[in-house]
């Protein structure tokens, strides 16, 4: 199944209505579930929002820490969305540890400044993708396509 | 002479509309989100009705089409104030999220004030450490645009300048700014919002303004 947005929608929007497969063209395959690792409780919100909204079981921890501590103790999430600045552990720490443990999820990182320098950073740390924050549907469905591509 | 008369039930708004043969409208779903849907009636003509209705400076403009009615509020008083992440929000909001943006932009405010008291204290201080206010900067640079509050964001990326160069003048003058600045967005919003509730909690009529 294919998930895209549709711009060419006679009211000029894209509209999400996950029961409704016209418009955005999404479907969920299977039961996936994500991750939001962002100091922001505001951003936490919006991204979990939006996923949930897709279909997507979401949850959300406020550093790179206390998600390293999640996958550590046995929990799993086939996405992370990963802010890249947070106290404690930041992103870039967070996602090499992730990968030195051997996850394999998909990592998406999100930055505050469109800096090719500071997301090049980022995705040498192990990301499988970069974006500015915070993500659009677009974006969303655009990540939630590759990874039930994979 | 147009009429129209409307109510909601069970959060639905049902109602009889009126044709007005003078409205032509191009494309009048660009830009409209959708407040309330009834079943659409097969037997009923084509309906399409604009009202107008204003508070203060914020002007939303109904639009009962087909027996849905769709909501627009004036883009010039938001032009500038907030960009396309708050219509990304307005998309998030639907009958199981009825209360999406509202919320988000609460939690905005509760952080907002949280954020400048504690500017304020900070540059209050003999020493000032500037790391620590370009902490507090940061955040409310983050927050802000993740509402769409252009404007904000822009004086909070002027205010981090300042705290990189340790400009103590130039850091009290962005304060004011970004005090400025949210207040006047606060402002709109919350004006924004009212007017919404009481289209909504109208039953019966809407006042048509000429």
């Amino acid at each position: 199944m294919v998930f895209g947005a549709s711009s060419s929608s006679s009211k000029g929007m894209t509209s999400i209505d996950k029961r409704n497969d016209g418009n955005n063209n999404f479907v969920a395959e299977r039961n996936l579930s994500a991750l939001i690792v962002d100091d922001d409780l505001i951003v936490r919100r919006i991204h979990t929002t939006l996923l949930t909204k897709l279909g997507v079981k979401t949850q959300g921890v406020e550093n790179g820490k206390k998600a390293v501590d999640l996958f550590q103790s046995g929990d799993f999430f086939d996405l992370v969305i990963m802010d890249m600045e947070m106290p404690v552990m930041d992103g870039p720490e967070a996602t090499k540890q992730l990968r030195a443990m051997g996850i394999g999820s998909m990592i998406v990182g999100v930055t505050s400044r469109n800096l090719e320098s500071e997301k090049q950073a980022f995705m040498g740390a192990g990301l499988n993708d970069c974006y500015v924050k915070p993500l659009t549907v677009d974006d969303m469905i655009a990540i939630l396509n590759k990874l039930n591509n994979n | 002479m147009t009429s129209c008369l409307w109510s909601l039930e069970n959060g639905r708004a049902k109602g009889k509309f009126v044709a007005d043969q003078g409205i032509h409208l191009k494309d009048p779903l660009l830009d409209y989100r959708p407040m309330a849907n009834k079943g659409y009636d097969a037997n009923k003509p084509t309906t399409t009705m604009c009202h107008q209705v204003s508070q203060k400076d914020v002007i939303m403009r109904l639009l009962f089409v087909d027996g849905s009615l769709y909501l627009k509020g004036n883009p010039a008083i938001f032009h500038g104030y907030l960009d396309d992440q708050f219509t990304q929000l307005q998309k998030l909001q639907d009958e199981s999220n009825p209360d999406f943006v509202v919320e988000v932009v609460s939690l905005f405010f509760e952080d907002s004030e949280k954020l400048l008291n504690n500017l304020t204290r900070a540059l209050e201080q003999q020493n000032v450490d500037f790391r620590q206010v370009d902490a507090h900067v940061h955040q409310f640079k983050g927050s802000s645009s993740s509402i769409g509050a252009m404007r904000v964001k822009n004086v909070c990326v002027a205010f981090r300048n300042n705290c990189e160069a340790q400009n103590h003048e130039g850091s009290l003058r962005c304060l004011q700014q970004v005090k400025y600045e949210y207040s006047l967005l606060k402002n709109k919003l919350e004006t924004l919002f009212r007017l919404e509730q009481q289209i909504l909690a109208a039953g019966g009529s809407i006042p048509i303004m000429e």
